[in-house]
């Protein structure tokens, strides 16, 4: 394989994570607009660990997961009181003020971005793309995950028939926060450089769009987002300098005509060929 | 000292405060976070540089650039946002993120990626009021903006359409029974909103005497953060807002660091939603149904 196509792979891997941390917080019915800041965290966290105090990578990525989930959880709190899209620009605030923090952050490189960290394989990316999207499959077919999608199609009803839907939504960022974590840990372990610019805002809107994209009534979508989110720019290419019109255009097009993602239950149970389901 | 970035200050939230009510036109009468406003205003920036560079006159220039942003903004809501008006407020944010997409491509392709840059001497003049400089172009930035925003409130409050607009956004059920009809009320708002953008374009390249097809994606967040600290529902919120966010940028790049800028307002902004998430002149109550 090419140095090229194994590194859209492995962007595909990172996307994938990212979008699965968006989903995680919009099964509860929650648009997070700032969880490429809690990559940021965990991607300079992460390189801290590794490259300063030279603990084991696995490790590293262990400790930024655990550690963006209890800033996920600091969060979620103040997040109960918002909702829709006041909620969504409340945490485009707080990605904006994780990168400007990183900007002026200097012991960690500041605008001037960071490295020393050791490259890590394409495998090794997939080993936790994989294993995080079937934690998250595994979890679709759960009590849990149930309680999730009561909470999201109607909080208060969920509440009265005596779920706890504080634990759940607080709950839910701070899951997604650790899973946005890994995919900056990757990300920052695969390209060996980092800069505050790398975790903006238009890296949340890519999480959101792939999970849009995909299918954001399940998991699957997250993947298939984002290998289109990746390749289409690539199939585009023979537009020259007009390849951004024509994804803008494409991605129009498909929120209007599929504004359910292009993969939902019915599709799957076909492609499966299971027949249609529910 | 000072006093001269307080004048500064205020020069750039005029700005914010346009692009801010062209935010929240369509949020508060929709609730659709457009994206694509930004690059309307980035748009209306390019159209108005070509005015000016062809010698033509500012008041030219700032109309060429409304008509053009106003007329963008209507083909956006005609095709993004309309058909999507039951869907959940992500999808249109996405297919106005399309529609963005779609303006920076053309905008690189036509004028090219580079920044353009006027001669400085154009609107280089400069009054002098003891130790204080202000530019000839920043008085008609300050002027242009307070102008619009008044002519956007009268709008607003004692026209029949402005009556209309209110009516829509106070209850879009309720309006559609009483004969207003919701499209077309919906068309106003959004040519209003890409007028307002046009404008603030205009108005910040000449301030500048520079703009690049990047532009918008920094201002537009900006100016997504004045509307949230003013309040969607009144049109005098982003006219404090603007500047006070303005001011509090240009004195954090003075005295803190200049990339301390987006923390001091994005933190003001969180603030404001938890402590007061009508924002601070806004207090309907319907407004807080929205929200909370």
């Amino acid at each position: 394989m090419s140095t090229y196509h194994a590194g859209l792979l492995a962007d595909i891997g990172i996307l994938t994570l990212g979008a699965l941390s968006v989903y995680i917080i919009l099964a509860t019915n929650q648009l997070s607009l700032g969880n490429a800041g809690f990559m940021g965290i965990g991607s300079y966290l992460s390189s801290f660990l590794t490259v300063e105090l030279h603990w084991p990578l696995t490790a590293a990525v262990v400790a930024a997961a655990l550690s963006a989930s209890v800033i996920g959880i600091v969060v979620g709190f103040p997040a109960l009181r918002l909702k829709g899209i006041y909620l969504a620009i409340a945490t485009l605030g707080f990605g904006e003020m994780v990168r400007s923090f990183l900007l002026v952050f200097t012991p960690m490189g500041g605008s001037g971005g960071y490295h020393g960290m050791q490259h890590v394989s394409l495998g090794y990316v997939w080993i936790w793309t994989a294993g995080i999207l079937v934690v998250i499959l595994v979890l679709e077919h759960s009590h849990l995950w149930l309680q999730m999608r009561a909470v999201h199609d109607d909080e208060t009803a969920a509440g009265l028939v005596g779920l706890n839907t504080t634990l759940i939504k607080v709950g839910a960022f701070g899951f997604g926060a650790a899973v946005a974590a890994v995919a900056g840990a990757l990300f920052a372990h695969h390209h060996v450089y980092i800069e505050p610019g790398n975790f903006g805002f238009e890296r949340s809107i890519d999480f959101v769009l792939a999970v849009i994209l995909g299918g954001s009534t399940v998991g699957v979508g997250a993947l298939g987002g984002a290998g289109l989110l990746v390749l289409l720019p690539e199939w585009l290419r023979f537009l020259a300098d007009w390849r951004l019109a024509a994804f803008g255009a494409l991605l129009v097009i498909v929120l209007l005509t599929r504004r359910q993602g292009i993969l939902d239950r019915p599709l799957l149970a076909r492609l499966s060929f299971r027949g249609a389901g529910p | 000292m000072l006093l001269q970035q307080i004048v500064n200050g205020l020069t750039l939230g005029a700005v914010y405060t346009l692009v801010a009510l062209s935010f929240s036109l369509v949020m508060g009468i929709l609730s659709i976070l457009n994206l694509a406003i930004g690059e309307l205003f980035m748009l209306g920036g390019f159209i108005g540089f070509s005015v000016i560079a062809a010698n033509l006159p500012l008041p030219v220039a700032l109309l060429a650039g409304m008509a053009g942003g106003a007329l963008v903004a209507v083909v956006i809501g005609k095709v993004a946002c309309e058909p999507l008006r039951d869907a959940p407020p992500i999808t249109p944010l996405l297919s106005t993120l399309g529609f963005s997409i779609i303006l920076q491509n053309i905008v690189t392709n036509v004028w090219g990626s580079d920044p353009l840059q006027l001669p400085s001497e154009l609107f280089d003049d400069r009054l002098t009021v003891g130790s204080l400089s202000i530019g000839v172009m920043q008085i008609a930035v300050i002027g242009v903006a307070i102008l619009l925003v008044g002519t956007l409130a009268w709008l607003i409050q004692s026209t029949s359409a402005g009556r209309a607009l209110r009516a829509v956004a106070e209850n879009r059920d309720v309006a559609r029974l009483l004969g207003v009809s919701v499209g077309r009320i919906m068309l106003h708002a959004f040519a209003l909103s890409g007028a307002l953008a046009g404008a603030a374009g205009v108005l910040i390249s000449l301030h500048y005497a520079a703009i690049t097809p990047y532009v918008g994606v920094d201002t537009g967040l900006k100016a997504i953060a004045v509307m949230v600290i003013g309040g969607t529902t009144n049109v005098w919120g982003a006219l404090l807002a603007g500047p006070l966010i303005g001011i509090a940028e240009v004195l954090t790049v003075a005295y803190g660091g200049s990339q301390m800028r987006d923390f001091v307002v994005y933190g003001l902004m969180i603030l404001v939603l938890l402590l007061r998430p009508q924002g601070l002149l806004g207090g309907a109550r319907s407004d807080l149904g929205q929200r909370v």
